[in-house]
């Protein structure tokens, strides 16, 4: 079986316990117009260009068989999107990095014995695998494939979802890890479809029954200026995780801007959007807000 | 830091480094008398030793407690004539020079112009040495395939254990008297050396008591003329610890930081020793008086505290003792690589960190400054709280103290022959070097430029820099058929030079055992005593030489380059390559960028790379260990650099990894700088590959910005880092915490910085790869983080 990751990130120390490896499986439920990581939106691969790194060699545009890149007056290296058919040649043939693609089909005897690679940090720092996207449950086969061969490894796993997944199979996988990272953006669902495109009723639902579960469960907020770090959503974030009783644990993820440039990259921007993070001051006091609700809090997951 | 020590801390760093020519005077005059030629040379030396110790003038700064400098001020540095002599231009290149300047006077020039360089010239040991080493040496020497530590500084590598604070020099001189009067003139052919040897050393221990006297008596006379009753108090006090020690052993904490203090002065008043000696395991030695003196209310937890940073601004105050020639233009550096080493094993075997090992970290922290330098030793059954402690030092960036495995350092030293005791008892000094502490001679004799002997290689045994051929004929690169036969040719390159290294070492060795033992220094270093052999003549119980690889990351990332491109996928030729690093890759961009892209590299934990970094480590251990030297021990091999990769690198063309002709080689033992991709966990596995047990010390550096490290997360993970490095047996690992401007320098060269990991938010990232927006945003925190 294969699967479709975009990037296998080592030292993650911010995914879950410990020292862990992070499994980047491409393809996502939402559509967040703070999205990160752009790039794992999609289910298909994509071509990622890197514009500063590009020497103007043109090596790309001699490889390109469909003829869907050029330059510019400026001599700046274009990509036609709508021309591209994905192929690979030319990143094949950029010896800057300069193209890249984005997504590559891997099976799950490569892709663990890629994360077996750091067994002894995992095992020195109670650290292991987590799988993040996207959502790791829009490929859910291959994800339990994943959380089967490492619970046979000796290696603990995390998964990091939104939530959003139907059939039991959220149930199922969650079942197989040793810890959820539970992804919640905001509890009004007209500005929860508005911002991510989807409602939330399906997404707190699962977490309610999650919650109710054995795996352990930490919630993670990305915190967004004028979307979600309102006081009226703080509230009832808090108030809906402690009615759930079993969970402890918050993690909140200020927004930054960093995701702009990879959607930009790969000729997405116009599916995202800028916002604003919110100021220290107004995070510290969300923070605080989980804290005297009796969450743990961490800044960054 | 109460006000004494703020003021003593500024004194030190106001105070300017000067040249001094007192030494060189005493030592010059004393040579100069026509009784001193019909002296046994040992005697020479000892006698020689005692005249700058009688006449030397004596220092008192204000307000301090622990007493003694080497020069006639703080930072006033003596120079050795009969080692190495300055030239005039020297002086007057180390007084102009914009970093790390010495100053000297006319009144020095003069001396050195009237006295010192007409009596010392063709007679220092330096010129001994240049007029003995062969042509082939010189050769090597000049185009930068190794240096060598012994010509201007002498071979006192070494540490001191815990004797003196047990013993008094007048208990080392009852045991040189036994060993005298032990001496059997019937059936022992080296009895008279050893009588002139134990003579001398009778003799070095008599200056080291006359030395400490005169402070004592200074300190009377101050005390004397001192109007503010607590400092009178201080000054009678000092002069009662200067009467006790060194002669007889310490009683109490502060006697005992003295005592060392003085023997630290001797040792490098007698010579300029390289790596300045050390107190060594500092926390372990001063635990008795630490426990006895807080039991009988004599000391306190902050006049602990106090006499440790009194004695800390001592070593500051002791700049390396500059150098002459090309190396005083290669090698600019005040420090001297007194290394303390804190924590680690007890004898037993059980765990030696103490309360005193964390105050030991506090006076680090606050003292700041360049000496001495620290480390924390990291054994298995150390705490974790400890490690941390040590981390949030190293995080505040001033690259202190560094980190250690004891459990590797102990089992190199048992590979070489230690006892299990005597390896538990020792450290590493220097920059990493592993020694069992007062018990050897283990001397650093030069580094090995590892990626010039490829490029000789390469030439057939010609340099190309300069045309000459110096190396072998190990064959016309493009004719070999197979990567193991370029890898062979290379073996039998490394091998020739490290013939000729050592054939001139152990001429060295001779040369100091013959012209300059070391009566002061055999003292203190257990057997020299008992067997009569000075340290330089094999006196010490182990004895071992030191050749320092340089380079392993480049090395390694140059093989596989070459394997990978030429040998096995065909990429380009040999003849395409010999071209391409010729004209320095002008012309041969893509193929540059596929090497320095599409290429495996050592430090990401990829066998391909990683499996040629095992295979160069084994030829050159080959090449080096267990070869003998004329001091009765092994050659061994180290992988440290110094600053040599930057000279080692102007020295060395384009190399097949990419590198552009005249940068620096890699540093230590880490990757290629920006070759290391996949973050720290890979560069620690990779390096896990090494068999660091037979070395005797690896260097492993680690950039990382002050965000990885700020809270408890980012303390904890990095902390299983170093756990899961010793796990792996790492034998050392430092972070240098980057700072802003670093990270503009990335910012302008994104190629060599593609390593650099930063905390963006929740999630940490290339600095690279980061958008310019985000990496201002980044520069801007960690500048805000920066004292």
């Amino acid at each position: 079986m294969t699967g479709r990751v975009f990037d296998i990130k080592r030292y993650s120390i911010h995914d879950g316990p410990g020292i862990r490896t992070t499994v980047f499986l491409k393809g996502c439920a939402l559509r967040c117009l703070w999205c990160h990581n752009p790039e794992s939106v999609e289910a298909g691969p994509e071509l990622m260009h890197w514009p500063a790194r590009c020497s103007r060699c043109y090596a790309c545009i001699k490889a390109c068989p469909k003829a869907a890149i050029s330059k510019d007056a400026a001599g700046a290296v274009v990509i036609d999107r709508r021309t591209c058919d994905l192929c690979g040649e030319c990143a094949e043939a950029c010896l800057y990095d300069a193209m890249q693609m984005v997504g590559r089909d891997m099976s799950v005897e490569d892709v663990l014995s890629e994360v077996e690679k750091d067994r002894v940090f995992y095992e020195q720092s109670g650290g292991g695998i987590t799988l993040s996207g996207g959502d790791p449950f829009v490929q859910a086969a291959f994800a339990e494939a994943l959380l089967d061969g490492c619970r046979e490894r000796g290696m603990r796993t995390a998964v990091d979802t939104a939530g959003l997944s139907q059939n039991g199979v959220l149930d199922r996988l969650a079942a197989k890890a040793d810890l959820i990272l539970y992804d919640l953006k905001c509890m009004d669902d007209t500005r929860h479809r508005e911002f991510t495109g989807v409602s939330n009723a399906p997404i707190l639902d699962n977490l309610r029954r999650l919650a109710a579960g054995r795996t352990e469960i930490w919630a993670r907020i990305p915190l967004v200026l004028g979307v979600n770090d309102d006081d009226d959503n703080i509230r009832r974030t808090i108030a809906f995780l402690s009615s759930l009783k079993t969970i402890r644990r918050v993690g909140i993820l200020p927004y930054h801007s960093g995701g702009l440039e990879k959607a930009r990259r790969i000729g997405r921007e116009s599916h995202f959007r800028k916002f604003e993070t919110p100021s220290e001051g107004r995070i510290a006091a969300v923070e605080a807000a989980f804290r005297e609700a009796g969450f743990e809090v961490r800044r960054g997951g | 830091m109460n006000e004494r020590i703020k003021k003593l801390r500024r004194q030190t760093l106001e105070a300017k480094p000067t040249i001094s020519a007192e030494r060189a005077k005493l030592v010059t005059e004393f040579y100069k008398k026509p009784e001193t030629r019909g002296l046994s040379t040992p005697m020479q030396r000892a006698l020689a030793f005692k005249h700058i110790m009688e006449k030397k003038s004596i220092v008192f700064n204000d307000s301090e407690l622990i007493v003694g400098e080497r020069g006639p001020a703080p930072k006033a540095t003596p120079t050795y004539p009969e080692v190495c002599i300055h030239s005039l231009q020297d002086l007057r290149y180390l007084n102009d020079r914009k970093k790390t300047a010495f100053a000297s006077d006319d009144e020095a020039r003069r001396v050195y112009a009237e006295e010192i360089i007409p009596f010392w010239r063709g007679r220092s040991q330096r010129d001994r040495i240049f007029a003995e080493m062969t042509k082939e040496w010189i050769d090597a020497y000049e185009a930068g395939v190794f240096t060598e530590f012994m010509e201007q500084r002498a071979p006192g590598h070494t540490v001191l254990d815990g004797k003196i604070y047990r013993k008094g020099m007048l208990d080392f001189k009852k045991d040189i008297e036994a060993a005298l009067a032990a001496l059997d003139f019937m059936n022992d052919p080296a009895a008279y050396d050893k009588q002139e040897e134990l003579k001398a050393m009778a003799v070095s221990v008599e200056a080291m008591v006359a030395f400490a006297r005169r402070h004592a008596e200074k300190a009377r006379e101050l005390a004397k003329g001192e109007k503010d009753p607590a400092r009178k108090k201080e000054l009678e006090r000092i002069a009662e610890v200067c009467d006790r020690v060194p002669a007889r052993a310490p009683r109490d904490f502060w006697e005992a930081l003295q005592a060392y203090w003085f023997v630290h002065l001797g040792v490098i008043t007698e010579y300029n020793t390289w790596d300045s000696f050390n107190p060594g395991r500092l926390d372990q030695h001063l635990w008795p008086f630490y426990q006895t003196g807080l039991a009988d209310g004599t000391l306190t937890k902050e006049s602990a505290r106090e006499l440790l940073q009194a004695f800390w601004v001592k070593f500051n105050n002791q700049p390396a003792p500059p150098k002459v020639g090309v190396t005083a233009e290669e090698s600019g550096t005040y420090t001297d690589f007194a290394l303390i080493n804190v924590g680690g094993l007890k004898e037993d075997g059980t765990d030696g960190v103490n309360e005193l090992s964390f105050l030991l970290l506090d006076v680090i922290e606050e003292m700041r400054i360049l000496q001495p330098s620290s480390m924390v030793q990291v054994s298995a059954k150390g705490p974790d709280s400890f490690l941390l402690r040590a981390l949030k030092i190293v995080k505040t960036g001033f690259g202190q103290p560094s980190i250690f495995n004891t459990d590797a350092i102990v089992q190199e030293l048992v590979r070489q022959g230690k006892s299990v005791v005597d390896a538990r008892n020792g450290g590493a000094s220097g920059c990493v070097e592993s020694g069992a502490f007062g018990k050897e001679a283990y001397i650093l004799t030069g580094y090995f430029n590892l990626p010039k002997v490829f490029e000789i290689t390469l030439n057939n045994g010609i340099d190309p820099r300069t045309g000459r051929k110096i190396g072998l004929e190990t064959g016309d690169p493009t004719a070999f058929k197979t990567f193991d036969e370029l890898f062979e040719a290379f073996r039998k390159q490394v091998r020739h030079f490290v013939d000729i290294k050592v054939r001139g070492s152990n001429v060295i060795e001779r040369l100091y055992a013959i012209y300059l033992p070391a009566p002061f220094l055999s003292v203190l270093v257990d057997d020299c005593v008992k067997s009569g052999k000075d340290y330089h003549a094999g006196g010490a119980r182990y004895n071992t030489n030191y050749i320092q690889g340089v380079g392993v990351g480049t090395i390694t990332d140059i093989l596989s380059s070459v394997r990978y491109n030429v040998y096995d996928n065909g990429h380009f030729t040999m003849k395409e390559l010999l071209e391409a690093l010729k004209s320095n890759f002008v012309g041969y961009e893509a193929l540059r960028q596929r090497v320095l892209n599409r290429t495996p590299k050592f430090g990401n934990d990829d066998d391909y790379a990683d499996g040629l970094m095992k295979r160069i480590f084994e030829a050159y251990f080959e090449a080096i260990d267990g070869r003998p030297t004329p001091r009765g021990g092994s050659y061994r091999i180290n992988l440290l650099p110094t600053t040599a990769h930057i000279y080692f690198g102007k020295m060395t063309g384009a190399t097949a990894d990419g590198r552009l002709a005249g940068d620096a080689v890699s540093e230590g033992v880490s990757p290629v700088q920006g070759a290391d991709r996949k973050g720290p966990t890979a560069v620690i596995k990779s390096l896990g590959k090494m068999d660091h047990i037979r070395t005797g010390g690896t260097l492993l550096n680690q950039k990382f910005t002050p965000q990885l490290l700020a809270d408890d997360t980012g303390l904890a993970a990095v902390k299983d880092l170093v756990r899961s490095y010793f796990r792996l047996m790492g034998h050392h690992i430092q972070f240098n915490v980057v700072t802003a401007d670093l990270l503009r320098e990335a910012q302008a060269q994104p190629e060599k910085y593609r390593d650099l990991i930063v905390r963006v938010a929740g999630y940490s990232d290339y600095f690279v790869d980061c958008s310019t927006e985000l990496q201002d945003e980044i520069i801007h925190r960690t500048e805000h983080q920066e004292l």
